[in-house]
């Protein structure tokens, strides 16, 4: 008894101490994607100008170019690497990623529409994109869920996995005839998008981001024993006396609500809601409410890190912090998944 | 006896009218077009060529190699997606988790960047060798681990490979500015196919699906799985390996021809194997039957919907394929 104590606290003191490590590491990316840029800001410069003793010039870099663009994609990270994780956990499918359920498919399909059919609509191009996105996704993941559903047995992960591919593949498809009628600018900035390239950069967009992921990533930790049920297979979860379906569709709901919000703003980057919950697993063991932090902060500096590589490396050109992520992220990944046995 | 008489008719039933319905598609697709042309008119320009007459021009240099190739291809695409789902006993699995696509898509990303000037056969050429390449990469990554290449982890490493390798051409064709022309060239299409094209394809896709046809039996008890496999006395490694050469083959000859439209891949052998049973040594010419058929009616259709405009014939494969696999997945949920 006392043994199973010692090895839970010495757990939970591993949990605390990556995600301290993780933090701090997220605080440096974050002072070095400050100081990035056409005009370099030190730290010290940094903290004057957040405290509002900057100079002119520095306060309009930081408040109105990078510091927007830098929370959009922190918070964006988190939402991609807990609604990966989250996902993972509901279909027990470590390859489980937001992709599975046609969200980045569907709002790809959304910004194509947007630019092919209502280019002209009233407002700029900065509200009216992440709207188009968002329905898309949300769109496409509903379609799924709809098809996916069996009546009597509830929602089943392998038919969610089989219908996914097909959604997508459908969708591609209408995104690819749509998109060969664009003409050449057009096409490169939605190659960009789909790449997954930071393009949202306004207050606004931060303020449209900020109230989901506030929301709904405590949520999502304050359900995180459900998804430890789920591990167990759905007869081992049912006995133990949960309601799996209705769990597993508000998590489902949940991870859709969180990464939909995060793609349209950052692109379909897809390969974080992937990579970040593995490797977080990793390093602090496979209970959600441990690694569950550790994902969402990973989330967050790998996101914030490719893109800070992809806008300060190939200047004045840029690569899509989506690029720059599958670069580097695949060859360690794979690393990772070479070294196991299964 | 009986029965055994019984399968065979039907078997012979349904090869000769998948024969008669690849010919039929043949001679529509030939005549059916911007401009149209009669069936006898078609049957002359074939066996009596009129070098003066432009109907006999039209089908003779343009009409009859691009149905040909998509002949050719569609084949070629559907016997490398049921050797692929044979084999790894997966039944999602098609050409895409050999990174064949990924690996072409980045070779001719690269080559629209630095060599501008290649003929459509060097590019060809070119993108057989990186589909080679990207195969050859997750084969050799999954089997020099421990435990060796199991076919969970040619999946897992072939998916994240072929990931990093289109995100790679992307960021090539983005920073090039070259993305549209990659676009055109993934949509796919197999207008592009000549005769001095056919003369290339033709040989090596016919004489590999021959060479298939007669691995059709340890694939067969390779996909009741691996172990009843060893104790039947198939050699697993020696005809995974061999399997493997042949799917590289054909898809990347037919990818570097036509495209990324492996999504027939996965399809055709679903209907196949519900059609005539699961013995490989017959799912493998009949895929092949019906990949042709549906290859042909999806260019004919891309060039039909708004003529003289041509649909990306990739976008027209999956439109057909999507319905039809989602009643697939629903059932297959249903089983497992």
């Amino acid at each position: 008894m006392m043994d199973i104590h010692r090895v839970q606290v010495g757990k939970m003191r591993r949990a605390w101490l990556v995600s301290l490590l993780l933090l701090v590491v997220a605080v440096i990316v974050m002072l070095i994607s400050l100081n990035t840029g056409t005009i370099r800001l030190s730290p010290l410069r940094v903290l004057y100008t957040l405290f509002g003793m900057g100079t002119r010039q520095e306060q309009l870099i930081l408040f109105d170019y990078r510091l927007p663009r830098i929370l959009i994609t922190m918070l964006a990270g988190i939402g991609i690497g807990v609604a990966g994780a989250v996902l993972q956990g509901t279909s027990r499918n470590s390859l489980a990623d937001p992709g599975v359920l046609g969200i980045h498919a569907g709002a790809g399909l959304g910004l194509i529409v947007y630019v092919s059919f209502f280019r002209t609509l009233e407002g700029s191009s900065a509200i009216w994109i992440p709207v188009f996105t968002f329905v898309g996704g949300v769109v496409t993941a509903t379609i799924i869920f709809l098809l996916a559903y069996d009546r009597r047995r509830g929602l089943l992960p392998i038919r969610l996995i089989l219908v996914g591919i097909a959604i997508a593949a459908g969708i591609s498809a209408i995104t690819l005839l749509l998109s060969l009628r664009l003409d050449e600018d057009t096409y490169t900035f939605t190659a960009t998008w789909l790449a997954g390239s930071v393009w949202a950069r306004d207050w606004l967009h931060v303020w449209a981001l900020l109230p989901w992921i506030v929301l709904l990533v405590p949520w999502v930790y304050w359900r995180s024993p459900k998804l430890d049920l789920f591990a167990l297979g759905d007869e081992l979860a049912l006995g133990v006396g949960g309601y799996v379906n209705r769990s597993r569709i508000e998590l489902m709901l949940l991870a859709v609500a969180l990464s939909c919000a995060s793609v349209a703003m950052v692109g379909s980057i897809g390969f974080i809601g992937l990579a970040a919950p593995h490797i977080a697993r990793r390093l602090t063991g496979a209970k959600h409410q441990y690694f569950l932090p550790a994902a969402a902060l990973l989330g967050l500096v790998i996101l914030l890190g490719a893109d800070t590589i992809g806008r300060s490396i190939f200047q004045p050109n840029f690569i899509p912090a989506g690029v720059v992520v599958s670069a580097i992220g695949g060859p360690y990944f794979l690393y990772l998944l070479l070294k196991s046995r299964f | 006896m009986v029965r055994r008489y019984n399968r065979t008719l039907k078997l012979t039933g349904w090869f000769v009218a998948a024969t008669a319905g690849l010919l039929l598609s043949v001679f529509f697709a030939v005549s059916y077009g911007a401009k149209e042309l009669t069936l006898p008119a078609v049957w002359s320009a074939v066996f009596h060529y009129d070098a003066a007459s432009t109907a006999d021009q039209i089908i003779y240099n343009l009409r009859l190699p691009r149905v040909l190739g998509a002949v050719l291809t569609g084949m070629a695409f559907a016997v490398a997606g049921a050797i692929m789902q044979g084999v790894t006993r997966n039944p999602m699995a098609d050409t895409g988790i050999l990174g064949i696509n990924a690996g072409s898509s980045l070779v001719v990303a690269l080559s629209f960047a630095f060599l501008p000037a290649l003929s459509y056969t060097g590019l060809m050429a070119l993108s057989f060798v990186g589909a080679a390449l990207a195969t050859l990469l997750i084969v050799v990554l999954g089997a020099a681990t421990p435990g060796g290449l199991s076919s969970m982890k040619l999946t897992v490493a072939g998916a994240i490979i072929a990931a990093m390798l289109h995100s790679l051409s992307t960021g090539v064709a983005l920073y090039y500015d070259l993305s549209q022309d990659l676009a055109f060239w993934y949509a796919g299409g197999v207008g592009g196919i000549g005769w001095n094209q056919l003369k290339l394809l033709a040989p090596i896709i016919l004489l590999t699906i021959l060479w298939t046809i007669t691995l059709g039996r340890p694939i067969t008890f390779l996909s009741l799985g691996e172990e009843s496999a060893v104790n039947l006395g198939v050699r697993v490694r020696l005809i995974k390996v061999l399997a493997m050469t042949a799917v590289v083959i054909l898809a990347g000859v037919s990818v570097s021809a036509a495209g990324a439209i492996s999504f027939i891949g996965l399809v055709v052998p679903h209907m196949a194997r519900r059609l005539i049973g699961v013995d490989y040594r017959v799912v493998i010419p009949f895929s092949a039957l019906l990949g042709a058929i549906l290859l042909v009616w999806a260019d004919l259709a891309s060039r039909m919907v708004q003529p003289p405009r041509e649909f990306a014939i990739g976008a027209m494969v999956a439109i057909v394929g999507v319905p039809f696999f989602l009643v697939l997945a629903r059932r297959e949920g249903r089983e497992l």
